[in-house]
């Protein structure tokens, strides 16, 4: 069934796509970041594809990406050790996760952006499911969604400094909006007392 | 004869702030500053906070919401104060650490939740469709009563709210036994980390059949005596029809699933559209409302409570005997037996529990039913015993990002129905 979905969406945006695949019989298809909206909107209103269910939307760091043990077969993301400067770093893969309530078929759409430029299109006014999801997807990797109706941090608060998801934030790491002595790595310091 | 008007008493010289009670009241303004049409009803929008820490809130949320009088006509919902950092702890820990983390997500229905993350990092081992038909038989036994304890506390805790306290207490009592029942089973009353990737952990308890049939059917008895306190009760009904109503189309865009979207006609059950584990081989109906308001999403969730006891005893009837646990050496554990005895068990048990399963590279979304829906895990594996990435796909914070839309119009009195019949769940919400 899924690949009925990929089928179609590579007769009707052929030039939209960077890849294809389907990992244990879950159909993913990569679109070029400037092209998602209209790829978007052709996969909802379609009367053949009618994904009018939203499911979730995610991010993923690929910093210290490095696969072992890939078993034959499967596609794997490049080795975050063979990136290089001239490629943009694609440090982010920005994913979303449709359903049809009408056929039953899924699909996950990603668009990979890079480290120095972590935009891509809003797809909140196609979904109004992705408004949150998206907010959270910023909140946690700094993705900036572009033409967001409401772009602002959900569960942390506004003070909150980096992204806690993104592979460079260390787990340890603490952000309490009041002093506290007893956490490690206490941004808060006391007057007079330096970084050390 | 007019009354000699008296000018306004002077403040006396202790009161140091004497107009302080006047502005609590109404607003910004004092009001002798007032015209005399607006000293009926001052006519500005007020902004009320409510929660984050609230009796008639669920769970930690925080609403800011602007009134004018009583009627809401905008709020600003605010989650994220449990949030535990699930994701991060889940891509620090092994896949097998990670299922007392996801007890911790909705913990009114814990099993559910590890029957999910089992079934993600099966998908990935390709184990799907080859677990013993014992284990598959135990888990839907184990999600089933899990989900009647998730609707038993939803529905009780909302009736309380309107003031049924009589509803609460006798639901709480039949979500007692079945936490008992539980707890039998696993060891632990509320956080059970009971399943295992490859099965579960450990084989039901002696007596388990005839316990659970007693628990069905006292559960049953004290539904009859609920649903005859509530079903028609005129309190209950003002309080929950036509409040907070979503239609079938909003619903499905808003992302909406389990007995929200059911209430408002979509007929989407996952056991049902996506069957997995045994779910085919039992009978059993999916409850669709018309309304979509709150009391549709009561009604529907009574149903369901009578189609969970349905199943259950259709699985004591059919459970075979045999195994428990997968016998694959990737992520079933050596006997114990083998483990003291065999200096190659024991280093298979340590690496084990310290590199944990080894799950191949690749990428995996696998979905359960939970008590409030579709309830997904999403893995990114790179071949380690823990992986790259993991989200939770949770209903509840879906469903509480409509919530703004739902309370749209209506008072703040209906704020606590409609969050009630929302079920949000904070540990699932926040993450």
């Amino acid at each position: 069934m899924s690949q009925k979905v990929l089928d179609a969406l590579k007769a009707v945006h052929g030039g939209a796509i960077e890849l294809l695949e389907t990992q244990h019989g879950d159909a993913i298809a990569w679109i070029k970041r400037d092209q998602l909206v209209a790829v978007a909107t052709w996969l909802k209103t379609s009367p053949e594809m009618a994904f009018d269910a939203p499911v979730f939307a995610t991010c993923i760091d690929r910093l210290d990406w490095k696969p072992i043990d890939v078993p034959p077969g499967v596609p794997v993301y490049p080795n975050s050790a063979a990136w290089t400067d001239a490629g943009g770093k694609p440090r982010f893969e920005v994913v979303w996760q449709l359903r049809s309530s009408l056929h039953h078929h899924r699909l996950r759409l990603k668009a990979a952006c890079p480290e120095h430029d972590p935009r891509v299109p809003s797809l909140a006014s196609l979904w109004p499911a992705f408004n949150w999801q998206e907010r959270e997807t910023f909140d946690m990797y700094g993705i900036q969604f572009e033409n967001h109706p409401d772009l602002r941090r959900i569960y942390l608060y506004e003070e909150f400094v980096g992204y806690p998801l993104r592979k460079d934030y260390p787990k340890e790491k603490r952000q309490p909006l009041v002093r506290r002595d007893d956490l490690p790595m206490n941004p808060i310091k006391a007057p007079g007392e330096g970084h050390h | 004869m007019a009354a000699p008007t008296t000018p306004p008493t002077a403040p006396s010289p202790g009161d140091a702030n004497p107009r302080s009670l006047r502005q609590l009241v109404l607003g910004r303004k004092d009001v002798q500053d007032l015209s005399d049409a607006e000293q009926d009803l001052p006519p500005d929008l007020m902004t009320v906070n409510m929660g984050p820490s609230h009796p008639a809130m669920h769970g930690t949320v925080r609403i800011i919401l602007t009134v004018d009088g009583e009627r809401i006509v905008a709020s600003d919902v605010q989650p994220g104060y449990l949030h535990r950092c699930f994701e991060k702890e889940s891509e620090h820990a092994t896949y097998t650490q990670v299922f007392p983390y996801t007890d911790r997500l909705n913990y009114v229905s814990p099993m559910i939740n590890n029957c999910g993350w089992a079934m993600v990092a099966e998908k990935l081992l390709g184990l799907t469709g080859h677990l013993p038909k014992r284990a598959e038989y135990i888990r839907v036994i184990v999600s089933e009563i899990s989900r009647i304890t998730d609707h038993l506390t939803c529905v009780g805790a909302s009736a309380m709210e309107l003031g049924a306290f009589t509803a609460f207490l006798y639901f709480l009592k039949a979500r007692e036994w079945l936490y008992e029942l539980l707890e039998k089973v696993s060891g632990a009353r509320l956080t059970h980390s009971y399943v295992r990737i490859g099965g579960v952990g450990k084989d039901l308890p002696d007596g388990f059949h005839d316990d659970l049939t007693l628990c069905l059917h006292q559960t049953e008895k004290i539904m009859v005596e609920v649903e005859n306190m509530l079903n028609n009760n005129k309190i209950f009904r003002d309080r929950m029809a036509g409040i907070g109503a979503i239609t079938k189309q909003a619903a499905i865009e808003s992302g909406c699933v389990g007995p929200i979207a059911r209430a408002a006609g979509v007929d989407y059950d996952v056991r049902k559209d996506y069957p997995y584990s045994i779910y085919p081989e039992l009978e059993f109906d999916v409850p669709v409302g018309t309304t979509g308001d709150c009391y549709d999403r009561y009604l529907v969730r009574i149903e369901e409570l009578k189609q969970s006891i349905r199943m259950l005893r259709q699985c004591l009837k059919q459970i075979p005997d045999g195994p428990v646990m997968i016998a694959d050496p990737r992520v079933a554990l050596p006997p114990k037996q083998d483990t003291y005895n065999t200096i190659e068990s024991m280093i298979r048990h340590f690496k084990h529990i310290m590199d944990g399963v080894k799950v191949p590279a690749g990428e995996a979304y696998a979905f359960v039913e939970g008590g409030n829906g579709e309830l997904g895990f999403y893995v990114v594996a790179d071949g380690t015993g823990r992986p790259y990435k993991a989200y939770v796909r949770s209903p509840s914070f879906v469903h509480l990002s409509t919530a703004s839309q739902l309370i749209h119009g209506h008072l703040i009195a209906d704020v606590v129905p409609i969050f009630g019949m929302i079920n949000m769940i904070g540990g699932e919400c926040d993450k």
